[in-house]
């Protein structure tokens, strides 16, 4: 776990609101979450609470142009729209699950600024017509769980919420995060990811109209309930506003979460934390892609300024990967972690994962059986897009990166020279981090 | 009228009886699950049907090809 990034910024008064910090404000309060009278003093008190009727919010979400921060980066006032259009009551459902593994933001966040997420799902679920909001988290961060659920205690001594507030504890698995696999859990089953449509939003929990966000999302959705969407469009750039959390670890010198501005260069946010600016970089998580650091570091991070890169900001991460280091044995880490966190419902996924996952580490060991390269490629396009959520899609995106940014090393070890990192059993923490697989059957 | 297939991925477990009764639009990956080649012209819709109907896990279904393919999932 690296350490949170702190800000020497005093608790702000609503009227001093700083540009580019925003859900960041009193993170140097380390060590505990803001209190509800904390949070209030920094923020004021949700406007409206419990009287505002539906649709003033939807309409402030979708003119601020606030994007979805958990990686698919959708437009969360279109999502907030369809849910309020459907008839009869809506669920919210605030996605804190993070299970991706190179990403701390969203634990950052919810152990900093619980109030703040708590305040937009609440704000979300007025707007769109809900009665009760849940919060889904990973159970194995038991003091995040005890955390969250005193911040809901406070909320209800104070009365706060005309909406009923729910924490749940769901498996980690890597997939598990997916929408459609929060509602199948929600409504008893098992968190796996179902086939769409029905989308959440049509059908979701309970078969309701169900808004899913973000927490992140959620704690933006929160300020522009306060500040209306001209503030929020203060920061950032037009087309994507506001700020973002980002998490950087690797062969950085300050690893941890930072508060950017959406839009500001990829080379000046990881200069932030000291990365090392002649390697490469794995941008938007392990469903990302790998970059030469100088290939993108002039780049805007929004999904309009790494388009012509073929990347994309996804859950804010980058992994730095120091010059030094074998990216074809990095990716083969990841992928290998991937193919083993499918939920084992869909064939080309349940065999292709492995059989490209086999084909990285045979390259990645300098031991290729018969043409890897060209077998990789082929298996890339019978993979991606025939699964029933993203997971085989996100997998061959990055595995596909791979071979592009680190072409000369990927030829050098399909000829048999494999370098030293490849062979290497030590932990090293300039790889990316492999959480401990769940149990196979713990999916309930 | 042009027809769209659509598999359910969780659904098909590799029977890959399709792929026998509609070879021209259905052929199958190294690991025996099918590939949908493209859409179904009039003229093979018999053979489609018949596709569906012999899937055991019922994971083929036939749309008229104007529909929404199938919207893809995402990560919240």
């Amino acid at each position: 776990m690296s350490q949170l990034r702190e800000y020497a910024y005093e608790a702000a008064q609503p009227s001093e609101r700083p540009a580019g910090r925003r859900l960041t404000i009193g993170w140097q309060h380390a060590g505990r979450p803001a209190s509800l009278h904390e949070h209030h003093q920094r923020y004021g008190p949700l406007p409206g609470s419990g009287r505002r009727g539906r649709g003033g919010l939807v309409d402030a979400v979708a003119a601020a142009e606030l994007t979805g921060r958990g990686g698919a980066g959708f437009p969360t006032g279109t999502k907030m729209a369809a849910v309020a259009s459907r008839r009869g009551p809506a669920v919210v459902v605030a996605n804190g699950m993070e299970s991706e593994p190179a990403s701390e933001k969203d634990q950052a966040l919810l152990a900093r600024a619980p109030h703040l997420v708590l305040d937009g799902a609440v704000a979300a679920a007025q707007a769109v017509g809900a009665d009760i909001v849940h919060l889904c988290l990973d159970r194995t961060r038991t003091w995040q769980v005890d955390e969250i659920l005193r911040a809901v205690e406070e909320r209800q001594q104070a009365r706060l919420d005309p909406v009923r507030l729910l924490v749940h504890e769901l498996p980690g698995h890597y997939v598990a995060s997916e929408e459609t696999a929060l509602v199948r859990w929600l409504n008893g089953g098992e968190a796996k990811p179902m086939t769409t449509p029905p989308r959440p939003f049509e059908r979701g929990v309970q078969r309701r109209p169900t808004l899913i966000d973000n927490v992140e999302t959620l704690a933006h959705v929160a300020l522009i309930a306060r500040f209306g969407p001209d503030w929020f469009r203060t920061a950032g750039r037009p087309g994507s506003p506001g700020t973002m959390l980002v998490t950087m670890t690797g062969a950085v010198r300050d690893p941890g979460v930072y508060e950017i501005e959406a839009g500001s260069r990829v080379g000046d946010v990881l200069a932030l934390s000291g990365a090392h600016q002649s390697g490469s970089v794995l941008i938007g998580g392990y469903f990302g892609t790998w970059h030469a650091m100088a290939d993108i570091a002039q780049l805007p991070m929004t999904p309009a300024g790494l388009r012509p890169a073929g990347a994309a900001p996804g859950a804010g991460v980058l992994f730095a990967l120091p010059p030094a280091s074998c990216g074809i044995t990095a990716a083969a880490r990841i992928l290998d972690y991937l193919a083993r966190q499918g939920a084992q419902q869909c064939g080309p996924c349940m065999f292709g994962l492995p059989a490209i996952a086999d084909d990285f580490a045979q390259l990645a060991a300098g031991q290729p059986k018969g043409r890897p390269l060209q077998r990789l490629s082929r298996r890339f396009g019978v993979i991606a897009g025939r699964g029933a959520c993203r997971h085989p899609d996100g997998a061959v995106q990055m595995a596909a990166s791979a071979l592009t940014a680190f072409a000369a090393d990927a030829r050098a070890h399909a000829a048999g020279h494999p370098c030293l990192g490849a062979h290497s059993r030590r932990p090293d923490s300039a790889q990316p981090p492999i959480p401990r697989p769940w149990a196979e059957e713990e999916w309930r | 009228m042009t027809l769209r297939l659509r598999l359910d991925p969780i659904a098909c477990t590799g029977h890959a009886l399709c792929a026998d009764l509609l070879a021209e639009r259905i052929e199958l990956d190294e690991w025996g699950f099918p590939i949908i080649l493209g859409d179904v012209p009039p003229g093979l819709a018999a053979d489609a049907r018949r596709a569906v109907r012999a899937c055991p896990t019922l994971a083929l279904e036939l749309l008229p090809a104007s529909d929404d393919p199938r919207r893809r999932g995402s990560r919240s």
